[in-house]
């Protein structure tokens, strides 16, 4: 059994039980320092929370980070 | 200079904010970071991935880390107040810090802010605690309604961002200022230094400045020239410039003027 999700636009096939820190962890270099953050259908998942938050077949999930701009 | 900026109780000694946008390389932005004085830099939140690495991510905030300057967020390129308000909750989630430049704009032709949008977000970013500081346009009244959901400055464009053009309107740049009991920020337009002693001519508390700076041929000496330049306007407001005449005024006195025509006596 596995999800799939959109992870910034992109479809992803995710093993059961995937939470937020696992998304993290699948971009490379695993950014863990200030300046990402993670919304998960339109709402903040707070970085404590990032373990415990487990992903639902179909999310949405949007991973930022901080960029030149302004 | 003197006088120091203070918005939502935070003392700046600099009037120059810097935005990060446009910069070619990070060696540059520290450059001109150094050479602006300034101490608050706008950033932005863009996805992860794609060309954006995570080293390249992280490095932005190494570069303003090691500049000792604070973090001001924006909502760059949303169109719906939703969209600008989940922005602002993620910024203040990355960066740890709830003040945020709230833009909304209309068409990513003109960029102008969609005013609409832009009150309710500010409204409801107010109400969950941040610190909002609007882009805004060069109109009073809505520069007033910002203030009264409780923006703790506003920040009227002199014209479209990165156009370069001034301040298109210094007319309504001043009734905003002295209408204003928050702060005002000149945060669009400025082409060059003489724009940005001209809005702290007019009244402004302190200008935004992005692409005059970092796409100047010569960012690092474009940052020193805007930086002085504010200065200057700062000293020259402060001076209380002479009234405009529609005549001259000579200033060399008329008494004692020699006479050369014997007719005339």
């Amino acid at each position: 059994m596995s999800l799939s999700v959109t992870i910034n636009g992109d479809r992803r096939e995710l093993p059961a039980g995937a939470t937020v820190a696992n998304v993290i962890e699948s971009f490379p270099g695993a950014p863990e320092g200030r300046g990402v953050a993670v919304a998960v259908e339109g709402e903040v998942v707070p970085r404590a929370q990032w373990p415990n938050v487990e992903l639902r077949d179909g999310a949405k999930v949007e991973v930022v980070v901080a960029v030149q701009g302004g | 200079m003197s006088g120091l900026l203070t918005i939502a109780g935070r003392e700046l000694r600099s009037r120059l904010i810097l935005g990060t946008g446009g910069f070619t390389n990070h060696e540059v932005l520290s450059a001109a970071l150094d050479a602006s004085g300034a101490e608050l830099c706008t950033v932005a939140l863009r996805r992860l991935g794609g060309e954006r690495g995570p080293n390249h991510a992280g490095s932005i905030l190494d570069v303003l880390d090691r500049a000792g300057v604070e973090v001001l967020p924006n909502t760059a390129g949303c169109y719906t107040a939703r969209d600008a308000i989940v922005t602002a909750q993620l910024a203040r989630e990355a960066f740890g810090t709830d003040w945020i430049k709230l833009e909304v704009i209309g068409d990513d032709r003109t960029l102008l802010p969609d005013a609409v949008e832009l009150v309710a977000a500010a409204e409801a970013l107010v109400d969950d605690g941040f610190t909002v500081l609007p882009y805004t346009t060069d109109d009073p009244i809505l520069a007033r309604r910002l203030e009264d959901v409780g923006c703790a400055a506003v920040m009227p464009l002199g014209s479209p961002i990165g156009s370069g053009m001034g301040i298109r309107n210094p007319y309504n740049i001043s009734i905003v200022v002295e209408r204003a009991g928050v702060p005002v920020i000149l945060d669009a337009g400025v082409g060059t230094a003489s724009d940005a002693a001209f809005a702290i001519e007019l009244g402004c508390d302190a200008v935004l400045c992005a692409s005059a700076i970092s796409r100047a041929h010569d960012p690092v000496a474009m940052a020193t020239a805007i930086r002085l330049a504010v200065e200057a306007g700062w000293l020259a407001r402060g001076a209380g410039r002479i009234p405009r005449r529609r005549y001259a005024e000579a200033s060399t006195p008329d008494e004692g003027l020699p006479v050369f025509d014997s007719a005339s006596q």
